[in-house]
């Protein structure tokens, strides 16, 4: 990709003389920060789908921040399926829409722009290329279109109590008896496996080789007798992880993905995958504009509009900067993954700016508030709440984001262990 | 100079700490915030008992003339065990009014209850879109009958709906924001027109919306001097803020000392994670931003008797270093802590909401900042 886009045609500012002549030898490399017209066409089709198609409800409830019910998620994916389009990522004959890495961008950004609910990354963008790319036949015959239809709700069994940023040394058992698995150990932090049809785990197969060579990849049905889901409570109150407790669980050999104790591979091959996206840049754009809306409804301590206090406006500019940063570092991101393929330690550096300008956002909702950003109103998280207000109808939900934004710099890999992948990946320490 | 306490000082703090730290632990904390009342009678009697709420009334009221530093000490305490009785909105703001503008009659009428333990006061100040600025008052009291009448909306008013008595500030004259025509009034929580909406907050204690409609009231409600009433409002919220600073600390000590002990004792790579230097540094930052912050959390109890100016700008430097120290300890504490450090299981996520809460109490950073600032061009 030669072209990337800052602004269109019509908001661009004037170039005064010298910036021109700046300018000028990046031209003549052919550099262009503007989308392509096909590109251009095509983010004004997936505009006009959108808006079309996306439940006014559901829209509501993404803007205003309140609870999604599982529905909401899968009613969604089926629209978007029923289009084509739920597989971004996919290549086309798997069923998938064999976008480019600018397109599923476009894609992205309009889609969180117009207030869609995020797609549940597990089965779509973590299993799914596992699947393709280490999985047999039959596996990929019989998993990958329930997960494009939305039929199976995955999730990712990879942490352990014991084992976070050193998941290597994870330590749930799976024997070989016969044709099954059978599965003791523990699982923790399972993002909505509330929800989940199917597991996706990295069990211990060996315990005699190197940490990381006794590992295994099984795909795990929830339904299966001994697997017990118990909530974990989140800070801000909601319930959105879980443990996953497995006793005696047995899992037929069919489930294995690719070779026994190669999971390892295969899951750092997802870990990629899963920092791709991780920038948020689409949904963090969302968030500054919410931030913007809200800054010029609350009241300033002088009584004029938050927003024009500049001591604020100069905080929401600052995170605005930080925002157009990162959408181009993303951009560039993407047109070297077009050339190679799988996203490298760069993307480490999306994962870590990309969360913390998330939090910086959020951080900032919240304190636009001022003391109306106190109170908890947990009934007030749910669409269709006509109770009494301790404040404006936008306040409810944002100091509890913002407590829940702290995960982003934890989960994915923490932000320390994305910068001991740059120093050593990038920097060579 | 002289940074020692006195060992009477001492050995109060040493009662009250050990108090909190067996009779007040987090389970029993759970349970209380958890209650439909979301407070404990019986903690508040205890507190009283050891002398908690008499501490700073003066001795002609059953208290023991104690200052700012008895507060901080009482705050810090409180703050280690982030204790969620009212002891903020009942002492600290509103038997400050009285001690500071109430008539002998009002106070022989209320402190002594309050240093028994028996009554409960909130300040009833903060409104809709306020934001800080002490002066916007929309809330009015017209003269009439020999008395006034209420009429207005206030907003977070801290441990509102459980409190026997409010202290209402509102507007006798001038405009929304005149910093003149502002007066404060003694108000029976129950008198007709006085409507309740209490909830709990982000940080697991309680406030509430109170409209005044119509609420009669009589001229000895009146607190201190017709329209003249900013300057003890201000006063309240700087010893308000002075004794944030304090339980901020004392949170900050306790939230650090969790964090340093799980980064030695959580393991990672074969080893505690605490021998990584990056997360090393991390809590150096921690202990740091702490130190700093009792340092001004000194600085504005020293500085709440002196004049007026003098005190703002003390109280002021205090809430922006502390409030920064507030997010940075907070934040980092999670983080430190990995995934267990978001769940509502851990004392840690706990602190770190009040941390943040207390950092946005009474004006954040940016208010107090540019407060602060105001010296500078004068
Ligand atoms: C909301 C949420 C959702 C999640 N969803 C899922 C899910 O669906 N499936 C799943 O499998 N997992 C999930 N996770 C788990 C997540 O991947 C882990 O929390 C993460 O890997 C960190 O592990 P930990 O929590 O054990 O922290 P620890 O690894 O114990 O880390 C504690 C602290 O030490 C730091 N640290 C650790 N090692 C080093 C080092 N070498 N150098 C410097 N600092 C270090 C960390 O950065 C952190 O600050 C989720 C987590 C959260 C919070």
């Amino acid at each position: 990709m030669r072209q990337l886009h800052l602004s269109t045609a019509s908001e661009a500012p004037k170039l005064d003389a010298q910036m021109v002549a700046m300018a000028t030898p990046y031209a003549e490399c052919g550099m262009d920060l503007n989308f392509t017209p096909d590109e251009q066409r095509f983010r004004a089709d997936v505009r006009a789908f959108i808006d079309a198609n996306l439940p006014t409800a559901i829209r509501d409830k993404v803007l205003n921040g309140k609870r999604l019910s599982k529905d909401d998620f899968l009613t969604w994916h089926k629209i978007l399926y029923r289009q084509g389009w739920v597989a971004a990522n996919w290549p086309v004959e798997f069923g998938g829409t064999g976008w480019t890495a600018v397109q599923q961008h476009i894609f992205s950004e309009e889609a969180a722009d117009a207030g869609a609910p995020g797609l549940m990354p597990f089965g779509l963008v973590m299993v799914a290329p596992v699947i393709m790319a280490f999985g047999n036949r039959a596996q990929q015959e019989y998993f990958l279109p329930r997960i494009l239809s939305g039929e199976d709700w995955w999730c990712q069994g990879y942490s352990e109590p014991g084992s976070g940023s050193d998941l290597a040394s994870l330590k749930t058992r799976a024997e070989r008896v016969g044709d099954k698995y059978i599965v003791n150990g523990q699982k923790t932090w399972t993002t909505l496996g509330q929800y989940a049809d199917w597991i996706f785990c990295l069990v211990r197969t060996s315990v005699d080789a190197r940490k990381q060579e006794g590992i295994s990849f099984l795909l795990i049905d929830m339904k299966t007798p001994g697997i017990q889901v118990r909530p974990i409570i989140m800070l801000d109150g909601e319930h959105e992880v879980n443990e996953v407790w497995f006793d005696n669980v047995e899992v037929p050999v069919q489930n294995l993905v690719g070779e026994e104790n190669k999971g390892w591979t295969y899951a750092k091959f997802l870990l990629g995958h899963e920092r791709t996206g991780i920038a948020e840049v689409g949904r963090s754009k969302r968030r500054l504009k919410r931030l913007k809306d809200i800054a010029a409804r609350q009241c300033g301590t002088d009584g004029r509009p938050l927003i024009e206090d500049l001591r604020f406006r100069d905080r929401i500019a600052q995170v605005e900067i930080e925002l157009m940063a990162l959408e181009i570092t993303n951009l560039r991101v993407i047109a070297a993954e077009m050339e190679k393929k799988a996203p490298g330690p760069e993307a480490s550096l999306l994962k870590i700016r990309g969360s913390e300008i998330q939090q910086t956002l959020s951080e900032l909702l919240m304190l636009a508030l001022g003391s109306d950003a106190l109170p908890y109103q947990e009934a007030a998280l749910d669409a269709g709440y006509d109770g009494p207000l301790a404040g404006p109808d936008y306040a409810a939900p944002l100091a509890g984001q913002y407590f829940n934004t702290r995960k982003t710099t934890i989960y994915g890999g923490s932000n320390e262990i994305q910068k001991n992948i740059i120093s050593k990946m990038i920097l060579g320490f | 100079m002289d940074f020692t306490f006195t060992e009477e000082q001492h050995q109060f703090q040493d009662s009250l700490q050990r108090f909190v730290r067996k009779d007040y632990d987090f389970e029993r904390r759970r349970a209380i915030i958890a209650s439909d009342a979301g407070w404990s009678r019986e903690v508040w009697q205890q507190l009283a008992e050891m002398g908690v709420m008499a501490l700073a009334l003066p001795e002609a009221y059953d208290g023991f003339g104690g200052g700012g530093f008895d507060t901080l000490l009482v705050m810090e305490a409180l703050g280690r065990g982030m204790v969620v009785e009212p002891y903020l909105a009942t002492v600290v703001l509103g038997a400050g009014v009285l001690i500071d503008a109430g008539s002998a009659a009002q106070r022989q009428a209320v402190l002594p209850a309050v240093a028994a333990g028996e009554r409960l006061l909130a300040l009833a100040h903060d409104e809709p879109g306020q934001r800080y600025a002490s002066s916007t008052i929309a809330t009015t009291a017209q003269a009439v009958d020999g008395g006034y009448r209420i009429d207005g909306q206030k907003s977070v008013v801290l441990h509102g709906a459980e409190a026997d008595q409010l202290i209402v500030s509102a507007r006798t004259a001038g405009d929304v924001r005149d910093a003149q025509g502002i007066s404060l009034f003694l108000v029976d929580a129950t008198a007709p027109g006085v409507e309740r909406f209490g909830y709990p907050t982000q940080d697991g204690l309680r406030a509430a919306s109170i409209r005044f409609n119509n609420v009669r009231v009589g001229a000895d409600a009146l607190i201190g001097t017709e329209h003249e009433a900013l300057a003890v409002i201000e006063k309240a919220l700087d010893r308000g803020i002075a004794a944030l600073c304090a339980e901020a600390v004392g949170n900050m000590t306790a939230t650090i000392e969790a964090t340093v002990g799980y980064l030695k004792t959580r393991k990672q790579f074969g080893v505690p994670i605490g021998t990584f230097q990056a997360l090393q540094h991390r809590a150096v930052d921690m202990y740091l931003h702490a130190e700093q912050a009792r340092s001004m959390a000194y600085l504005a109890a020293a500085k709440l008797e002196a004049p007026s100016g003098e005190r703002r700008q003390a109280v002021s430097a205090a809430k922006v270093l502390v409030s920064q120290s507030a997010h940075f300890v907070g934040q980092q504490a999670v983080q430190l802590h990995g995934g267990i450090g978001v769940t509502d299981e851990l004392a840690v996520s706990h602190y770190f909401k009040r941390l943040t809460m207390i950092s946005m109490l009474f004006g954040d950073a940016d208010f107090h900042l540019d407060r602060f600032g105001q010296h500078l061009a004068a």
